[in-house]
């Protein structure tokens, strides 16, 4: 029983994690209906931000609430332009190709960002700075519940939040929902829609530069291919709760994060990866548009 | 007309090749410089460089310095077996220098056989990879020795009598050892009491972990990399767990206790060599890798190292520089004073050598005890 | 170029450009020749599901790994025909890999083409991974290890030959299918699914053939790619096998299949073409070159190398051009 309440708290927080970045795919998604690969390098780019401010500060030793303000703001600040110039200099120019090319042009950057930095970094795995100093807030025999767990969990929710907010309640979201529904439409109303498209790019990738610090603080080891695991998972979650719709993303990670956790838990731990998939196939079939997606009937 | 495109495309490469000098010998190398396993390909490839520019600065082979031409394999079989044929018959190396993984090995030492080229992989462990043929050796442990090394140290050292293994199902070295360590275990009267797996690229272990601390276990045997292996200590440690972890040499790296922190400490695996050594060919090599690189070699650096040193050797030996000559001179490598340890390479082309278990302090590696073949 | 409509006119031409390659290169460009003809199986079977059909798959090196696994495996544990016979052997095996792969292509397509663009793209994703994880973990197909010694054919030649003659085995299927109502339907799906249904198509059956006959050959170019490397193991296989068959229909243009073998040519041998730079800069820029070039295209040329054109038809613009003045 203690071990299924530890394997319940060791879920929801990859859940969460997987949740910071799910939530930026979603977003770019429910604008663009196009999958940005180049979503997880961004992250990884904002890692590597965070870790080279902090030794150019000399703060890597120095755990602290100031040294996390001043790493989130370094990472979510480098993400959101690198995600502005990727944004500019590859997707516009294709905004109304075919699905299939911007893909492949994010599949692209997704490269270009890999080994690029592999070259500019180095391919050796580097050691993330001390953010915080991880506590326990609360343990009961073999149970323990960490304050990272929560912090992440914590920020994961206020995000999903928080976007709920700007999507619904402000006006910018009213923007953002007309150039999703319809981009040309929503220009002959006034509504910018690069200016709202290059917005979406800056709000999803700052959440991929918070995502990276507190994936750094939680597992302090980063390379240049930290991406690709963690999104494909984040992706595919992002997809199991419906892609566009950012409640599902949290939703769909979270399930991921748990079914994980608790096939490896009772099931087989070298199945894993496939289980996961296996469930997200398995619930697409009967919900195709994913659990809160909504399924829209094409009319002619 | 698309034929003379093709035509036209294969040329390209041709027209590229480079031109070979009388006094020099080309040995190539390739190594997967890009890719996810590119930090331990890079790693390799500074020993060997480092071995070569003794050489040279020595001398050189029969008077002639050596060049070398290091090609990547981005990880991927294909490429590696692309990458060798290219060496051999665009380069026309005299000798190959392999990379990391076995798969690649395995993928590429079949090639350099059929053309009779010497081959010599630093750091391919898999037993299957020297059967490709008798130009194929290795400078490295192959992975039932060093399963049994820990499965020997485990029972007699640490007393331990149930033992979870932890492996990477994505990397052969690690089912390798994992397997010859299980093996090797149970027939000592020991017990395997969970063998759980996760796969190289993960971050998050906290599953497997849990599941291992339910089964109480006195040790725990995870023969990854230390890519890995630094989270994985972390959030043993952090879910309470006290029993030792052990491992291989694909844990010695700098980087273990930079990722893992203070909980690496106190944790064990088999290794070539201790830097705690006062043999003269490891404190030198250390110190002139140091001075080249500013950083401490890992394991696989010290192989890449010895690889090209015991090559090197061979041809000063030859009485000419033909493939079999350096062959036959390979074959005959006996207590070569080598940095992982005097090396003689046996009838299966294996490297025979006694390895140590060091325990990690900090940046130290305590020398716990030898263990010979 | 009309008389290469013809399959063993093409065939001899194909061969003759074997001899030549034979005779005039070394072990190195044969080898790429080879990693080429795998590149165009997987490049022209993907065009069938993603050009043709206008589906999107993303798990084709699933098949792929079905079809080298199948292959590889029988190769090395059976023999029921003399050594001498190899080549027969190797075409029988290729043909089981084949039918193996298109019975998952099958299992997968059948619940699966239900969906619609980019969650049927994440199911095949998913799928390809599934296969990788589970060839991971399989014991008698050694796991990570993998298949060694897989027997290949004695020489270039015979594997150029083997590779020829599946790749206008699979060029004519296609061609042929293409012409057909099947063809047709193929084409009425990617156009307008609704539209398609509208006029009495059965869209997902539609699409499961095509899927079946892509997942077809993807299991052949498996088969090839087994013989020609001698090993294999799961990390052939990655979602990055995939992608670059998705690259390759784009790159070639979505609907071509001269498209597709241009772009298998290109991107096999882009990479082995760069490898010179890298003794020049001393770093492997290559896979930068190749991201960047790629985003170039995608940019600057939408519709790939050949959009949606034959070789032929460009052949015969330039005829009639030419004609004119």
């Amino acid at each position: 029983m203690q071990d299924f309440v530890q394997h319940l708290i060791n879920g929801i927080s990859l859940g969460s994690i997987y949740a910071l970045i799910a939530l930026g795919y979603t977003m770019v998604y429910g604008i663009l209906k196009m999958i940005n690969f180049a979503h997880s390098d961004v992250y990884m780019v904002g890692a590597f931000a965070s870790y080279y401010v902090a030794r150019a500060f000399g703060i890597e030793a120095h755990p602290g609430v100031g040294t996390l303000a001043i790493l989130l703001i370094s990472s979510m600040v480098c993400c959101s332009l690198l995600g502005v110039v990727i944004e500019r200099l590859a997707y516009r120019p294709l905004r109304n190709s075919p699905k299939l090319n911007i893909l492949i042009t994010a599949i692209g950057v997704s490269l270009f960002l890999e080994y690029g930095s592999q070259v500019v970094f180095g391919a050796d795995p580097k050691v993330f700075p001390e953010v915080m100093k991880d506590f326990v807030i609360f343990s009961f025999g073999n149970v323990e519940l960490k304050s990272f767990d929560v912090t992440v969990l914590g920020v994961s929710i206020l995000a999903m939040i928080g976007l709920q907010f700007l999507i619904y309640k402000t006006k910018v979201g009213k923007a953002m929902r007309a150039v999703s529904s319809n981009a040309s439409v929503a220009s002959l109303m006034g509504v910018n829609p690069d200016k709202i498209i290059a917005f979406t790019f800056i709000v999803g990738s700052a959440l991929a530069g918070v995502g990276s610090v507190l994936v750094g603080m939680k597992y302090p080891k980063i390379d240049p291919l930290m991406g690709m695991m963690i999104g494909m998972k984040a992706f595919v979650a992002a997809v199991l709760g419906g892609i566009g719709n950012v409640r599902g993303a949290v939703l769909g990670a979270l399930i991921m994060g748990l079914s994980e956790e608790m096939v490896v838990a009772y099931m087989s731990s070298t199945y894993r990866d496939a289980l996961a998939f296996s469930i997200l196939i398995a619930i697409l079939i009967f919900k195709p548009a994913g659990l809160l997606g909504k399924y829209s009937v094409e009319k002619v | 007309m698309k034929r003379l495109f093709i035509a036209l495309l294969m040329v390209l490469p041709l027209l590229a090749s480079c031109t070979k000098k009388d006094n020099e010998i080309t040995i190539g190398e390739y190594d997967s410089l890009t890719g996810s396993d590119a930090t331990f390909g890079l790693s390799t490839n500074k020993g060997v460089r480092l071995a070569f520019d003794e050489i040279n600065a020595a001398g050189g082979v029969k008077g002639k310095k050596l060049a070398l031409i290091t090609l990547d394999d981005q990880g991927k079989n294909e490429e590696a077996a692309a990458a060798v044929t290219r060496l051999i018959t665009q380069n026309k190396v005299t000798a190959i220098i392999g990379g990391v993984a076995s798969g690649r090995s395995k993928a590429a030492a079949p090639i350099a056989q059929a053309k009779g080229v010497p081959f010599v992989s630093p750091s391919s462990t898999n037993p299957d990879v020297t059967k490709a043929g008798d130009y194929v050796f290795r400078v490295c442990f192959i992975d039932p020795f060093q399963g049994s090394v820990m499965a020997k140290f485990a029972q007699e050292n640490l007393k331990a009598k149930k033992v979870a293994i932890l492996r990477d199902v994505k990397n052969d070295y690690s089912v390798g050892l994992a397997d010859a360590f299980a093996t090797d275990f149970k027939k000592r009267g020991g017990e395997i009491v969970t063998d759980v797996s996760y796969q190289a690229g993960d971050i998050d272990f906290k599953a497997q972990l849990t599941q291992i601390r339910s089964k109480n276990p006195d040790a725990i045997y995870v023969p990854g990399y230390y890519t890995e292996v630094g989270l994985i200590a972390q959030q043993a440690r952090q879910l309470g767990i006290k029993a030792p972890l052990m491992g291989g040499d694909g844990w010695d790296s700098d980087k273990l206790s930079e990722i893992g922190k203070e909980a690496i400490n106190g944790n064990y695996y088999s290794n070539h060599y201790t830097v705690e050594s006062t043999d003269p060919a490891v404190t030198e090599f250390i110190k002139k890798f140091k001075a080249k690189y500013n950083e401490t070699p890992d394991a696989l650096a010290a192989l890449g190292y010895d690889a090209a040193k015991i090559l090197a050797a061979a041809m000063e030996r030859a009485p000419d520089l033909s493939g079999k000559s350096i062959r036959d001179e390979l074959a005959k490598t006996k207590d070569f004073p080598a940095v992982t340890g005097k090396i003689t390479l046996n009838e299966n082309r294996d490297a025979v050598k006694s390895a140590v278990v060091v325990q990690v302090e900090g940046q130290n590696r305590k020398y716990i005890t030898t263990v010979s073949p | 170029m009309r008389a290469l409509k013809n399959p063993l006119i093409s065939l001899a031409a194909a061969l003759l450009f074997g001899v030549a390659v034979q005779f005039g290169f070394n072990e190195y460009i044969q080898l790429l020749v080879l990693f080429v003809s795998v590149n165009c199986l997987m490049a022209m079977s993907l065009n069938l599901v993603n050009g043709y059909t206008g589906q999107f798959s993303l798990g084709h090196a699933g098949f792929m790994a079905i079809g080298a696994y199948f292959t590889a495996y029988a190769s090395l544990h059976w023999s029921f025909l003399p050594p001498s016979l190899s080549a027969l052997t190797f075409f029988i095996y290729a043909i089981g890999s084949g039918l193996l792969a298109a019975l998952a292509g099958f299992l997968v397509g059948l619940p699966s083409l239900r969906l619609k663009g980019d969650y049927l793209a994440i199911v095949t994703l998913g799928f390809g991974e599934i296969i990788r994880v589970a060839l991971l973990n399989m014991d008698f197909l050694g796991g990570p290890r993998g298949l060694a010694n897989i027997p290949g054919f004695d020489s270039f030649y015979m594997s150029y030959a083997f590779a020829m003659l599946w790749i206008l085995i699979c060029f004519f299927t296609i061609w042929r299918v293409m012409k057909s109502s099947y063809g047709r339907g193929f084409l009425s799906v990617r156009e307008d699914e609704i539209a398609a249904e509208a006029t009495g198509i059965n869209t997902t059956g539609m699409k499961v053939r095509a899927f079946v006959l892509s997942s077809f050959f993807a299991g052949v170019a498996g088969a090839l790619f087994a013989h020609y490397t001698n090993f294999i193991n799961p990390s052939s296989f990655t979602f990055l096998q995939s992608v670059n068959a998705v690259i390759m229909v784009v790159l070639g243009g979505m609907g071509s299949m001269s498209g597709s073998i241009a772009a298998a040519i290109i991107v096999t041998v882009l990479p082995e073409a760069l490898r010179p730079l890298q003794d020049l800069t001393g770093i492997d820029l290559r896979m930068v070159i190749y991201s960047l070039a790629l985003i170039l295209v995608m940019i600057l040329r939408p519709k790939g190398i050949f959009g949606e054109l034959e070789i032929t038809d460009i052949w015969r613009k330039y005829v009639r051009r030419s004609a004119r003045s």
